[in-house]
């Protein structure tokens, strides 16, 4: 083609379309080419040091052994080592010492927000707003006793409600009563409940766990907290099983707690987290901290 | 021909050079000679077009004038960019912008992120005085204040001082690598990596404790971004100042190319005056004054030789021109040597050229509109200054639960408080609530610590009694309280809402 190029000297390529459409020779501007070949050593280095083309099943590897996975494993390394100060301080400390101080409670409540959703939300609610069947953790009723120790207990090794079934024991009549005298004595702070309610209640064997005073047993604990002992506070506005009122107690009443030969029975179990290794010492205390701070902590 | 080849693609005066003798040759009836006399034309004409693409450097003449001190003097401005960190204040950095510690002290006042509303209103300001500025006077940014101008002024200072003038810069370019020839050009590029060092270091010197940067930086021990944001810098100003120089006003920065909507006929820009300087013509000594043919253009082509960005300012405003105004000092001077009056290039609008009557500025609405933007970003900025709350509260309402039945009867409603404290001092503060006779607030017992310039987040919670809810959202408001070490009482207050059940 070059020797019948009828434009010859005007750097073109020698193709020439239509007589006279032809295309020329024109480089760039040298910054533009100094660019181009300076993205080009830079696709060479990057491709020597990092991993870049696929190879059969693997992409070459770079020389400097580069990894995502191994750069998550030092970025976690790097958290752990910032957690490391706190988890140091919190590992000599009791609940309510980590309580006392402002800055731990703040880490403790930040980390163990993650324990808490991956252990307790399920059943208790992502902010401790319980579920039907799983008590409130956010407010001041507390089966079992709301202080540190009891919390730390409640978690470690879990609990288990029991009430007797009344079904063959109480007549319908008699069920009818004390249902609408629960409902009654939960309404009016224990003040209103009916006289016939109250003699069912003190001679049919509920006074044994719910107390003389229906607010439940309560135990004096060594470091002076009252508690009681898993029975409820029938003398609250709190009820245990959702939604509450007359049905809700007619039907704890007929069939009990936790009653492996009723069916209808209320199921009250919470497992035991320190079992099999599911938490450790240190995440219950977190854990603790968390519950303890929700709200209704005593 | 251009070395590099590059196709003329922009003209100025692409209308008048065009020959309209080509358009009519037919090129299909003339197969043997219309192609090859049309590209001749084409040729011809692209001599006159001029493409600045940096394949040669532009050695541009130094002249003294009056323009070139106003320059220097303007230029003198980025002093204080240098000197600036070493000013102390209180005993700290007068200026200092604090970035991993949020703090950013300016002299005795220190602005937290919180009050960062005002950078924005601050970069309008500078983005409207911008655009005022263009629109009354031209690119004076570009010309006189500009980094880009201004480095690249001080480096081919030096190249000048070294080197010699234009002419023997040139000469000096295409010589052979000699001893003399290395230790000149090592020298200059010594010196300018030396002021590019030097901008970055000072830029770095802004955001930390200057004399500590010093005393840590050459011996490895301060922050890797500072050595980071250093070599950055001095690369930069390097290749930009020393390389790219006005290739950078021609196709790197986007400002030149806005230039064109903000000017208008009566802006002033550094203009020459063609009605009296056409048609341009050599001196001739025995021709006398009054039967010259000629305008006043001697057509010497100093402007040319000065155009730190190599144009020519004969072909009216382009998107090259910067507006350094050095073009004027040459023509003066030429005029002077020659008996003619100066002022041939001047600072002039083309309204005014034309000979059309010349609007004062307080009656273009421009100045008008303009003036009002600043006046209002200029009042934000002065008003948040000077009422820069000492504490700030900010409330968050738990979600989940939205609220609690607690066993007395009354609902409990979660709070988390975020108290900011910007005064210096440890502040004790104490939380209120109110908004319902009957409620009261627990977890807020004792006062709460705070930490200067820190966000201090407490816990709280406040109760009402069910029965006493009247409706399921109630406002209630909270206000925190303490006293300074002064003894001035600090307070602030912030509305929420008290949840209960459904009614």
């Amino acid at each position: 083609m070059a020797e019948n190029n009828p434009f010859p000297g005007e750097n073109n390529t020698g193709h020439v379309w239509d007589d006279n459409l032809r295309e020329l020779k024109n480089p760039p501007p040298r910054w533009w080419m100094m660019g181009f070949w300076a993205s080009i050593l830079f696709v060479i280095g990057y491709s020597l040091l990092y991993p870049t083309w696929p190879v059969g099943q693997e992409p070459t590897q770079g020389v400097l052994g580069w990894t995502q996975m191994k750069e998550y494993e030092k970025g976690m390394e790097q958290v752990e080592s910032k957690r490391a100060k706190f988890e140091d301080r919190i590992r000599g400390m009791s609940a309510n010492e980590i309580l006392a101080d402002p800055g731990l409670t703040q880490y403790t409540l930040a980390s163990a927000k993650v324990l808490f959703g991956d252990n307790c939300s399920a059943c208790h609610g992502s902010g401790g707003q319980g579920n039907p069947g799983y008590p409130v953790l956010a407010d001041d009723d507390w089966l079992y006793g709301g202080g540190t120790a009891k919390i730390t207990e409640s978690i470690t090794g879990g609990r288990q409600g029991a009430m007797t079934p009344h079904q063959t024991i109480l007549t319908e009549t008699e069920v009818d009563t004390l249902a609408n005298w629960v409902v009654q004595m939960s309404e009016t702070a224990g003040q209103g409940g009916s006289d016939e309610g109250w003699t069912l209640f003190k001679s049919k064997g509920c006074t044994a766990c719910h107390g003389q005073e229906a607010n439940g047993i309560l135990v004096a604990l060594p470091n002076g907290d009252v508690v009681t002992v898993g029975a409820a506070n029938l003398t609250d506005g709190i009820w245990r099983f959702e939604p509450g009122g007359y049905e809700s107690a007619r039907h704890t009443i007929l069939y009990g707690v936790n009653q492996s030969g009723v069916p209808e029975s209320r199921g009250a179990v919470m497992p035991a987290f320190a079992e099999a290794g599911k938490l450790s010492e240190q995440e219950i205390k977190k854990l603790v901290v968390y519950v303890h701070s929700l709200g209704g902590g005593r | 021909m251009d070395p590099w080849g590059c196709l003329p693609i922009r003209c100025n005066h692409l209308d008048d050079t065009i020959d309209p003798a080509v358009e009519k040759v037919n090129l299909k009836t003339n197969p043997d000679i219309a192609p090859l006399s049309a590209v001749d034309a084409l040729y011809a004409e692209s001599e006159d077009w001029h493409l600045n693409t940096g394949g040669q450097t532009i050695h541009a003449k130094r002249l003294p004038g009056r323009w070139r001190t106003i320059k220097w003097l303007l230029a003198s401005v980025w002093l204080v960019y240098f000197l600036g960190p070493y000013l102390r204040w209180d005993g700290q950095q007068a200026v200092l912008f604090d970035i991993p510690n949020r703090k950013y002290h300016i002299f005795s006042a220190t602005v937290l992120p919180q009050d960062f509303w005002m950078l924005s209103l601050l970069l309008l300001f500078f983005a409207i005085l911008l655009a005022v500025m263009t629109a009354l006077v031209g690119r004076v940014w570009c010309g006189f204040f500009c980094f880009q101008t201004v480095w690249t002024d001080v480096f081919t200072w030096i190249e000048e001082r070294l080197e010699g003038p234009p002419a023997a810069r040139r000469k000096l370019d295409q010589a052979p690598l000699t001893l003399a020839k290395a230790r000149v050009k090592v020298t200059k590029h010594a010196l300018w990596i030396l002021i590019g060092f030097l901008t970055g270091f000072s830029f770095v010197a802004w955001f930390t404790d200057a004399p500590t940067l010093w005393s840590t930086f050459f011996i490895g021990q301060a922050n890797s971004v500072a050595y980071a944001t250093v070599a950055l810098f001095a690369a930069g100003t390097y290749v930009l100042a020393g390389f790219l120089r006005e290739q950078t006003c021609f196709w790197l920065c986007p400002y030149a190319r806005i230039q064109g909507v903000m000017l208008d006929k009566t802006t002033i820009v550094p203009t020459y005056d063609e009605k009296r300087g056409e048609p341009r013509g050599r001196v001739r000594r025995d021709e006398a004054t009054a039967e010259r043919a000629n305008g006043d253009c001697v057509d010497c082509n100093q402007c040319v030789a000065v155009c730190p960005t190599g144009i020519d300012i004969r072909r009216g405003q382009q998107e090259g021109c910067i507006t350094c105004a050095l073009c004027l000092d040459a023509c003066d001077q030429v005029m002077d040597k020659v008996g003619r009056p100066r002022g041939l290039i001047r600072y002039a609008s083309l309204d005014e050229l034309e000979g059309l009557p010349t609007k004062t500025l307080l009656l273009r609405p421009r100045v008008w509109v303009y003036s009002a933007i600043l006046a209002l970003a200029l009042g934000g900025i002065v008003y948040g200054l000077t009422s820069l709350a000492p504490m700030e509260l900010k409330v968050l309402h738990e979600r989940a639960p939205l609220f609690v039945l607690q066993s007395d009867g009354s609902i409990q409603n979660k709070y988390t408080l975020k108290i900011l404290n910007k005064t210096p001092d440890i502040l004790s503060v104490t939380i209120r609530v109110s908004g319902h006779d009957q409620i009261r607030l627990a977890g807020a017992e004792e006062p709460i610590e705070t930490a200067p310039g820190g966000v201090t987040p407490a816990v709280v919670f406040v109760r009402i009694p069910r029965r006493l809810l009247a409706a399921e959202q109630q406002p209630i408001v909270f206000r925190v309280e303490a006293e300074r070490s002064s003894g001035d009482p600090v307070a602030t207050e912030r509305e929420s809402v008290f949840i209960g059940p459904p009614k």
